[in-house]
Order: structure tokens, then C-alpha cells, then sequence
């Protein structure tokens, strides 16, 4: 199976591709892409340079360009892609359906692939998006089980993505609005999620209170870890209750999924985290690649090879088992 | 302009949905989705009583459209949004699965929870035969003005979210059953007794979301009284009113009466307001700093 890597900035690119990444994404330093962070992403002489870095050791390079155009402004979209297929991107990871159709009418020779952020969940759109645009890869939303993902690669021929590893997003990606609604920034129209520019901390005799646009969703008493306010895995209270009621402050770790993952047909394992640092990329990646060289040699897979990168955090397999919904 | 009535997004007896569809044949609205936009369990509660509202609105001189589910994954949803096309009445795509069953050349519409935020994907929609599109309620009054003038060179009518709680997110999981401790494949229908949605608040006790299945909602009614004459001059041609337990008819009344121009700015949120007195207001997604935002909050401005 492939391993597909982030990388958030030319370095940790660089060091994705030694630590044996098969692949690699990224994305320019504009809104095009849905980890609009500063100080992350790529120029377009970095994503020439990262392109060749990769191609010199054997790896791939996608290039997402996964927001939605903003309406009167697609012209900086179009450009991404235009740019990415100069640089040299094996493909491009697409959301919009205006994008794909653009892509696919005006760049006939480039590979694409449908981002997490189009929540393509069935084999009916899975096939309709492969027979429109020629979309040759889908990464699937965290949302399906495994038996689910098995279905679906049973009736579909596109090849299928699946995150494994790094954040998770509990609500269907790409038509999620909360974060949008409390500070006015958006996952879609930004490339942000709970931006860092609208979170506070207040102290008050020793509990440590997050907001979010003013909206206190959490609060850690002295001692206790303090996560960062994400709006789905905040803290809220309802029918009498209070708690997390949509998400724990959890990580995704299917590590000891991957041989389930590879039964049911998936092609490739997605690593999240383009906003991380190169060296905690770099041992991600070369877990992963143990992993799933172990895999291929028909070896058990390393055990608790993670544990380190995963110390004090919360880890769940998500939605990939039926129970979490 | 003309009102358009969305697909109802919560749990109601049967009873209180036909009753629902039954008094809405008589109120001055020109459209109305029906059918299950949020979970396919609650669909077979009700699926027998949708000909009938089908033919009352029909009768009553309303163009009525069937709505597709808004998350598609297991099999008997995509059987279910396959059956759609068969139905012969218009459907509104909630979920771009439903655009692999209709057949080439259906004329269809688009609801608000399918991303057309540009004029790429509103042209590609148009090509496929979307007459009819409700923009996301995310989008900010430029982006409308845009799309509308975008929408009119291609024959397809803009429309837009004029009042309800706001549709955010949808997931896998059902948080209706999280808070009751069940899973979703045994859910025991929690989401029946929160026929408005259940209202989540932050630790501070502020109002800030809706729970409603595998729905997030905003706590805030979005109400579009301070953007009419902006949404009429920018060409949008029908306003989007979602369905709400209690004082529906009043509420379809005020709206027409605002957009007949026989109540000033500011009244129809009051009228609102009236109807039922503990909600919060929101506009904030078309001109304010956040979609939670308000006009008439003088913190909002």
C-alpha cells in the first residue's frame, strides 16, 4: 500500500521523502488550499524544487488545491492547478466540482483526485465523479467503516484514500459550516477550521478557559492538559448533560487497522498533518512505511509503533469502527 | 420574490407532519420540498403520507419538490435516492449522489447543502439541467450578488436561506444517540423528542448550536429582514423559509407580507420575534463578521 505523506513546507517535505514517504502533498500559500495556515505551504519555485526533490528519490507529489473559488475570483483557483501541472504534481486533489470540470476539459494529461473535502461516501458519486472528470482516486471521508469502504471498493474502479493517522474530522468534510458561523472563517471558503486568530485563553483561579469566537468550549483545571478549542471537539452542554458530546478531544490512529484497510481494497494511507513539524512528519512517516513494508513481506506489523507521537493524547479508530456513530 | 418551503430537518409524529403539509396548502407560499433531508430512519414514519401532501399542495397551486437525503452511505439510502427520479415530481439534490440516478436531461434543483459557491460549479450544475439553485447559507452577500448575475445568463433561478435554524454540519454519527448513550443503529429515535432540535450551550451557558441527529444546526434563526432589497436587487428570485414546529403559517404570512412590500425593514424580524419569543436571530453570514452575527446588534455592525 502507498503511504501518502503531508507536507506543510519545502523541509518537511524533504524530510517526508527520506523517512520513505511514497508520496507526498502539499499546497500553494494561498487560500487554495484547505490548510491556509501562515508559514506553511508552498511558492511556486518550492513547488518546482519539491516536485524535482521527490521525483529524484522515487516519490510522488500531489498538489491540493481543495478550497471552494470564491465566487468572481476562480481565476486564482484555475492558476493552482495550471501552476501544479507545470511544477510537475503527479496530481491534483480536487473538491469543487467547477475546479474538476475545469481541470479535466483544460488539463486532459493530469491525473486528479477527489479530496477528503468533496465527502464522496458511496460507490454511486464515487463512479459518477471517475466517469465525468476521470477522477482517478477518491479520498474517502471519515465517516465510513471498514466494511462500508470494502463495499465500496467491491463496485468502484477509482482507487480509494483513507486518512489513518493525525486529526479527525467527525463531521463530513467539506460541508461543515460551524467554524464559519462562530468567527465568520471557514474549512471551505478559507481553508481554516477553528482559526487560531479567534481563540483565547482565559485564566480563572487556575482553570484554564478556551474560546472560540468568544464562545467558551472548554475548560482544564490546574494540572490538566488544555487541547486546542476545536468547535467539534469542544466541550458543550444539552439535555442536561455536559461533555463532548460530538467528538473527544482525539487523534485518529488506525495503525492497527492497516491490515483490515488493505483486505478491504483501500490503495493508499493518508497521513494528516501538513501543519506539523518536519521531525514529527519525518518519524510518522518512517513508522508507517515499517508498517506497511512489514505488510508487504507478509511480517506482523511493528506494535504500538506510534505510542511515543501518541503519549498523553487520546487516540480513537473513529468511524471505522460501526460503533462510534 | 417568491418563498420557497425547505425540507422540514427534524422528527415529527406523522400525525404533526401531515397536519404540517396540510395547513401549508393554505398559506402564500409558491414552493415546497418535502421528504427526509437528515437521517433515512425517520423516512418509513411518514413515507406513506407523502402522495397525499404531494397532491394538497399540488391542488392548492404549489409547485411541490422531493428532496434527497443529505448523506449518502449504506445501500438502502442510495436505493432510496435512486427511487427519487422515479417519484415523477422534481427533485432537489441535498447530495451529488443523487445526480449519478437521475436520468440525462431531468431538469432538477439544487438544495443549500450542496457547495455552489462559484460560478464553475453553478455552470456545470446549469449544463446538467439545474433550474434551481439554493445557495449555501455560508455565503456572503457578494458572493450571492455574483452568482445571481451568473444564474440569470444561464436560466437558473437563484434562491436563498430567509429564515430557520441554520444547517452546519452532517456526520456519520448520530449525537442524538451519543447524548442518550445508544448507537446510531439503535438510536430509538432520541431526535423525536426535540421537534425544533436539541439546544446545545457552551460551558458558560450560552446558546450556540442545535443538536438534531446527524444534523449540527445553529442556535440562531437566520431571518433575511435587513437583506430583502439587496437579495431582490441582486436578482435572487425566491427566499428559502425551513420548517419550524410552531407558528409556521404566521411566519409564511410575514414573509410575504415583507416581500410584498407591506411591512417596513425591521418589522418582519419583529413579527418573528412574536411568533416565538425565545429565539435569537442571526444574518451574520450574509454581511457580518460571523454567520451568528445579527443586524440589529449594534455589536454585530
Amino acid at each position: 500500500m502507498e503511504i501518502v505523506c503531508p507536507a506543510g513546507t519545502p523541509a518537511a517535505l524533504r524530510a517526508a521523502v527520506k523517512a520513505g514517504a511514497h508520496t507526498v502533498y502539499c499546497g500553494f500559500n494561498d487560500e487554495t488550499n484547505a490548510r491556509n495556515f501562515p508559514g506553511l505551504n508552498f511558492d511556486r519555485s518550492e513547488m518546482r524544487d519539491g516536485v524535482a526533490f521527490a521525483h529524484s528519490h522515487g516519490a510522488k507529489v500531489l498538489v491540493a488545491v481543495n478550497t471552494f473559488p470564491r465566487a468572481g475570483d476562480q481565476p486564482v483557483w484555475h492558476r493552482a492547478i495550471d501552476d501544479a501541472e507545470n511544477a510537475g504534481a503527479d496530481a491534483v486533489i480536487l473538491a469543487d466540482p467547477g475546479l474538476l470540470d475545469y481541470a479535466a476539459r483544460t488539463h486532459p494529461g493530469l491525473r486528479l483526485h477527489l479530496s477528503v473535502q468533496a465527502a464522496a461516501a458511496n460507490a454511486d458519486i464515487i463512479n459518477y465523479y471517475a466517469r465525468t472528470f476521470g477522477v482517478k482516486r477518491v479520498v474517502l471521508p471519515r465517516v465510513l467503516s471498514v466494511p462500508e469502504i470494502a463495499a465500496i471498493n467491491a463496485e468502484t474502479e477509482a482507487e480509494t484514500e483513507v486518512f489513518v493517522f493525525g486529526g479527525l474530522c467527525v463531521m463530513a468534510e467539506g460541508r461543515c459550516s460551524l467554524s464559519s458561523y462562530a468567527t465568520g472563517l471557514s474549512p471551505n471558503m478559507n481553508g481554516v477550521c477553528s482559526p487560531a486568530s479567534h481563540v483565547e485563553y482565559h485564566n480563572d483561579n487556575g482553570a484554564l478557559d478556551a474560546k472560540l469566537g468568544g464562545y467558551t468550549i472548554h475548560r482544564a483545571a490546574k494540572d490538566e492538559p488544555a487541547p486546542y478549542p476545536t468547535l467539534c471537539k469542544g466541550c458543550f452542554s444539552a439535555g442536561g448533560q455536559t461533555g463532548h458530546l460530538f467528538e473527544d478531544p482525539a487523534s485518529l490512529n488506525a495503525e492497527q487497522l492497516i491490515p483490515q484497510l488493505h483486505k478491504a481494497g483501500v490503495t493508499a494511507l493518508k497521513i494528516e498533518g501538513r501543519q506539523r513539524s518536519k521531525s514529527y512528519v519525518a518519524q510518522v512517516v518512517r513508522n508507517f512505511r515499517a508498517a506497511v513494508d512489514a505488510l508487504e513481506a507478509g511480517q506482523p506489523l511493528p506494535q504500538g509503533m506510534l505510542a511515543r507521537l501518541s503519549e498523553g493524547q487520546a487516540m480513537t479508530t473513529g468511524a471505522y469502527k460501526k460503533t462510534w456513530r | 420574490m417568491e418563498l420557497t418551503v425547505g425540507p422540514n430537518q427534524f422528527f415529527w409524529p406523522a400525525e404533526q407532519w401531515s397536519t404540517f403539509y396540510r395547513e401549508l396548502a393554505g398559506t402564500p407560499v409558491d414552493r415546497v420540498v418535502l421528504g427526509e433531508l437528515v437521517c433515512s430512519k425517520r423516512l418509513p414514519f411518514y413515507q406513506d403520507r407523502i402522495p397525499e401532501a404531494l397532491a394538497a399542495l399540488a391542488d392548492a397551486g404549489k409547485e411541490a419538490v422531493l428532496t434527497s437525503l443529505a448523506l449518502v452511505t449504506l445501500k438502502r439510502e442510495r436505493k432510496l435516492t435512486a427511487e427519487l427520479a422515479e417519484m415523477g415530481v422534481t427533485v432537489e439534490i441535498n447530495d451529488l449522489t443523487a445526480l449519478a440516478n437521475l436520468p440525462q436531461g431531468t431538469g432538477f434543483h439544487v438544495g443549500p447543502l450542496i457547495n455552489v459557491y462559484n460560478e464553475g460549479t453553478l455552470a456545470w450544475l446549469a449544463s446538467l439541467g439545474a433550474k434551481r439553485v439554493c445557495l449555501p447559507p455560508e455565503l456572503p452577500l457578494a458572493s450571492v450578488e455574483t452568482l445571481a448575475r451568473a444564474a440569470s445568463g444561464l436560466g437558473v433561478a437563484i434562491e436563498v436561506w430567509g429564515h430557520g435554524r441554520l444547517p452546519l454540519a452532517v456526520s456519520g454519527r448520530c449525537y442524538h444517540a451519543r447524548l442518550h448513550k445508544r448507537t446510531k443503529d439503535n438510536c430509538q429515535f432520541a431526535c423525536e423528542a426535540d421537534p425544533d432540535g436539541l439546544e446545545v450551550r457552551t460551558l458558560e451557558g450560552q446558546p450556540f448550536m442545535a443538536m438534531n441527529g446527524v444534523q449540527t444546526l445553529s442556535d440562531s434563526y437566520a431571518c433575511a429582514d435587513y437583506h430583502i432589497e439587496a437579495l431582490a436587487a441582486a436578482g435572487v428570485s425566491a427566499l428559502r423559509l425551513s420548517p419550524q414546529s410552531h407558528g409556521f403559517s404566521g411566519l409564511c404570512q410575514a414573509y410575504r407580507a415583507r416581500l410584498n412590500g407591506e411591512s417596513p425593514r425591521g418589522a418582519l424580524a419583529s413579527e418573528v420575534r412574536k411568533i416565538s419569543p425565545d429565539i435569537r436571530l442571526s444574518d451574520g453570514f450574509l454581511t457580518g463578521p460571523c454567520g451568528a452575527s445579527w443586524s440589529a446588534d449594534p455589536a454585530s455592525a
